[in-house]
């Protein structure tokens, strides 16, 4: 019998949809000239990825020349705090991020820290919401980003965008949200939300590998990290990757075209899953707020055991999963977002992450939902913890 | 990542739980990652050899692999010959373990030793 196989890891990566690879696949097989190049082959790449970068502005209320094309999240989220930091140094070194960014922020802003800027980090209460307030006590006269992501890729709670985007606007701070858990999932205003840098990636919208973008409202004084062919309106030298930009503006489509319906499938499957995970688990905890979250995630923490294990014996029944266990990190410790949340190391320890997506059925929830409990209590009879 | 030896060890752990009346117990904590670990031993009556040895484990997959190892080396051992397993011991029989986890074999054979030298201590109050 072919071993069930059930993917439960979709804040991690995504698949790509057929209909993304369909749209990819002429740019990889007879498309390949440099969209720099003045020739026939160069022109065709050319107009895809004007294409492309249209599709995408459109999507989130932006100007194309807007949309800065990169190959990771993790190199607009660096993009956007280095870049920004750099052109604005004379108007000061003060940058505030939240206590729950993604490694990529908080290791960026720990590198300009050595470079002497001043970093803060913005604290979140027990569901790991920002208050804008606290914000705006924390906003000072040489303060010049606010770096604060859109929605949690740990535990899925959603910041008040709108809000914080407001207050930054009034102080005539930059502010820079990556939205890479969200892009696709929430609508996205970048007007409407005061939002003046934004990161969104391909991989986590069922788009290839290799994709993201920084969305930089006209007018902002950033510097480029990398130099060279002045490819991207100067923002991002590189040969441009336009089979993989095609995939993603493909993805963006699909997922803005389905959002709502997507959301309102999923959010249901998502409170199927934690409220039976309650029910049929004791001392089980939801992590992250109950309702201001992504529509895909679900993290609870079991008291008494750790989270590699459960992933183990999950993934050994079919299921592939996440936690944020010190155990299972290459750091040795634990999540730093569960920690912001004020969870107690050991209680983070026991925390898993099963976030849903397009190909997730109820079918799926319902077997997850049967063999956890067995899972959870074996694990139990070996701890010393009760 | 892991060996088929210490998935083997984690699936199907030997010698977990407690024992009722044990002549040692150790404990230990790791305020790295967190783990939690306690062995227990019964020795037998001329209270030379290990007779049982038990163990409960708050850990990840090595954590309780390397526990269930352990008690497996330990058992039927003179108390001497005991104290005489090493990390490497340990993980050799598991035929490896991922460099960032060798922390957890030297968790485990500690519990042990603490349990062996508790006694020995009461013993010779």
């Amino acid at each position: 019998m072919k071993k069930k196989q059930i993917y439960m890891d979709y804040a991690a990566s995504t698949p790509i949809d057929p209909r993304v690879i369909k749209a990819m696949l002429p740019y990889l097989k007879n498309y390949f000239g440099n969209s720099s190049s003045l020739h026939d082959f160069g022109n065709k790449s050319a107009e895809a990825l004007e294409k492309s970068r249209e599709i995408i502005a459109k999507i989130i209320s932006a100007d194309p020349r807007e949309i800065i094309f990169t190959a990771s999240a993790t190199e607009s989220n660096n993009l956007a705090l280095k870049g920004i930091a750099f052109a604005n140094r004379e108007k000061g070194r003060h940058i505030l991020i939240s206590s729950i960014e993604h490694d990529c922020v908080l290791e960026s802003a720990g590198w300009l820290q050595k470079q002497g800027f001043e970093i803060e980090k913005i604290p979140v209460d027990k569901y790991g919401l920002i208050d804008p307030e606290v914000v705006e006590n924390m906003i000072r006269k040489d303060t010049i980003l606010v770096s604060v992501m859109h929605a949690n890729n740990e535990m899925g709670t959603i910041e008040p965008i709108e809000k914080l985007g407001k207050i930054c606007r009034t102080h005539n701070i930059y502010f820079h949200t990556d939205a890479a858990q969200s892009f696709g999932k929430i609508p996205i205003d970048v007007n409407k939300m005061n939002i003046d840098l934004l990161t969104a990636s391909s991989q986590k919208i069922y788009g290839p590998k290799g994709a993201a973008l920084l969305y930089i409202r006209k007018g902002t004084n950033i510097e480029p990290i990398l130099h060279g062919g002045g490819h991207e309106f100067g923002m991002r030298s590189s040969t441009v990757n336009i089979p993989a930009i095609m995939g993603f503006a493909k993805a963006a489509e699909i997922a803005n075209e389905e959002i709502k319906k997507e959301n309102e499938r999923l959010s249901k499957l998502r409170d199927t899953l934690i409220e039976g995970i309650r029910r049929s688990i004791p001392k089980s905890h939801l992590n992250g707020h109950p309702t201001k979250r992504l529509s895909n995630n679900v993290n609870m923490r079991f008291d008494g055991i750790e989270g590699e294990s459960i992933l183990m014996l999950l993934n050994a029944q079919g299921v592939a999963a996440a936690t944020g266990s010190a155990c299972s990190s290459q750091k040795l410790q634990p999540s730093h977002v569960l920690l912001a949340l004020g969870i107690k190391p050991e209680e983070v320890h026991g925390s898993l992450r099963l976030s849903l997506g397009r190909w997730t059925t109820k079918e799926d929830i319902d077997y997850v939902l049967r063999i956890l409990p067995a899972i959870i209590q074996k694990l139990r009879e070996i701890s010393p913890v009760n | 990542m892991y060996s088929k030896k210490v998935l083997k060890n984690f699936y199907n752990p030997k010698n977990f739980g407690e024992i009722k009346d044990p002549d040692a117990v150790g404990q230990v904590g790791n305020t790295v990652c967190g783990d939690m670990m306690w062995i227990y031993v019964k020795l037998d009556k001329d209270k030379k050899k290990i007779k049982n040895i038990k163990f409960k484990t708050f850990g990840c997959v090595a954590a309780i692999a390397t526990s269930s190892m352990l008690t497996q080396l330990a058992k039927d051992k003179t108390i001497e010959d005991a104290l005489k397993i090493t990390d490497k011991d340990i993980i050799d029989n598991l035929e490896g373990l991922p460099p960032i986890k060798h922390h957890c074999s030297v968790l485990a054979r500690k519990a042990l030793g603490i349990a062996l030298e508790n006694y020995q201590g009461e013993k010779d109050k």
